[in-house]
């Protein structure tokens, strides 16, 4: 039996692997995203920032992590 | 060669241009976008510069309180600093988010929706452009996704052609502003069709703001002439060979054409009228 400490999502367009138990609040940590400066889609629902903590981060999720840039 | 950059804070021309302020305001009311007041007319967009610094210098120097952004992925593989608000305070500036790059009704909504999480405010420009050659919005799509994201309590400050039954239909949807276009995006040919602007802002009770085209401050001055409310621009500063002259360019020309409007202007005639007195000449 194979155990394995990470689990697969799409983020931000690509395949990653990341650790299992992860909230969205750790794995901004894990990515030195400071929480203030983003704002994250998982499955295509927006999470309010007071709830990052609430949120797992499971197989095959799907996660967008967007920001402000120079724009017209 | 001299730099424009060091005339910019040379402390008379500073003087010479708070007291052209001074006078805008005394003669001028705020500029009110969904109940909130905006003492300059001049919006700019923080797309293109060649640096974060020079963004900065050249957006001050335009004297604008409100600025767009867009609302891209975090590039998670590039230590690239790409976070504007490492260098823009949201404190300093009013934060416009935009939807810039949607080709949909449903990819603008989504986008404004991550815009108003990031928390700031509920204003969005919104964009959904119809053809990627002229960059030309797709005003069924705009005004679908106006109506929806007015409802959901958004400031809507849509981006549209210049036309007037489109600009009237967004009124209708609920925008806080309708933003025709001077000329395609980037383009730099300036207002294209001055009639039709003016009838945009003769028609509207929200505040017509032009928006994308400008390529001088000439066009600005005149697209502010035609009494609109402000004009809104990026690429016009973020490419000149000086972003922050031409800022400063901006914004005199935006308060001079601001200025003319409230003036009045004399009629134009095509025949010649002297302006010295016909009586009283010699024998």
């Amino acid at each position: 039996m194979t155990q394995t400490n990470t689990i697969q999502v799409q983020l931000n367009g690509k395949e990653r692997e990341v650790s299992t138990g992860l909230t969205v609040h750790s794995l901004l940590e894990s990515l030195e995203l400071h929480p203030g400066m983003v704002v994250v889609e998982l499955n295509r629902d927006i999470i309010e920032r007071d709830s990052y903590q609430d949120h797992a981060v499971s197989e095959g999720d799907t996660l967008e992590l967007v920001h402000f840039v120079g724009g017209g | 060669m001299n730099s424009f950059t060091s005339w910019a804070v040379d402390e008379d021309a500073q003087s010479m241009t708070e007291a052209m302020i001074d006078a805008a305001r005394a003669l001028d009311g705020p500029l009110t976008i969904g109940g909130v007041e905006f003492t300059s007319r001049l919006i700019v967009g923080t797309g293109k510069y060649e640096t974060n610094e020079i963004m900065v210098d050249a957006i001050r120097a335009a004297g604008t309180e409100m600025v767009t952004v867009a609302v891209r992925r975090v590039d998670l593989d590039r230590t690239k600093e790409e976070a504007i608000l490492h260098h823009l305070s949201p404190d300093e500036f009013f934060l416009l988010a935009n939807t810039a790059g949607c080709y949909t009704a449903e990819d603008a909504i989504r986008y404004a929706r991550l815009a108003r999480a990031a928390g700031f405010n509920e204003f969005v420009k919104l964009e959904v452009i119809g053809d990627e050659k002229t960059l030309l919005p797709d005003v069924q799509a705009t005004l679908e996704a106006a109506k929806i994201l007015a409802d959901e309590g958004f400031k809507v400050m849509a981006y549209t052609n210049d036309d007037l039954v489109t600009a009237l239909r967004l009124e209708d949807a609920g925008c806080a502003a309708v933003m025709p276009l001077a000329s395609p995006i980037g383009s730099g040919l300036g207002v294209v069709n001055p009639y039709f602007i003016r009838e945009i802002k003769n028609r509207l009770e929200v505040p017509v703001i032009v928006d994308a085209g400008v390529g001088t401050a000439s066009h600005a001055c005149i697209t502010m002439e035609q009494g609109v409310d402000g004009v809104l621009m990026n690429t016009a500063l973020a490419t000149a060979d000086d972003p922050v002259c031409m800022s400063h360019a901006m914004k005199h020309a935006t308060l001079a054409g601001r200025l003319a409007y409230l003036a009045g202007r004399m009629p134009s005639r095509e025949i010649a009228v002297p302006s010295s007195p016909t009586a009283g000449m010699l024998d």
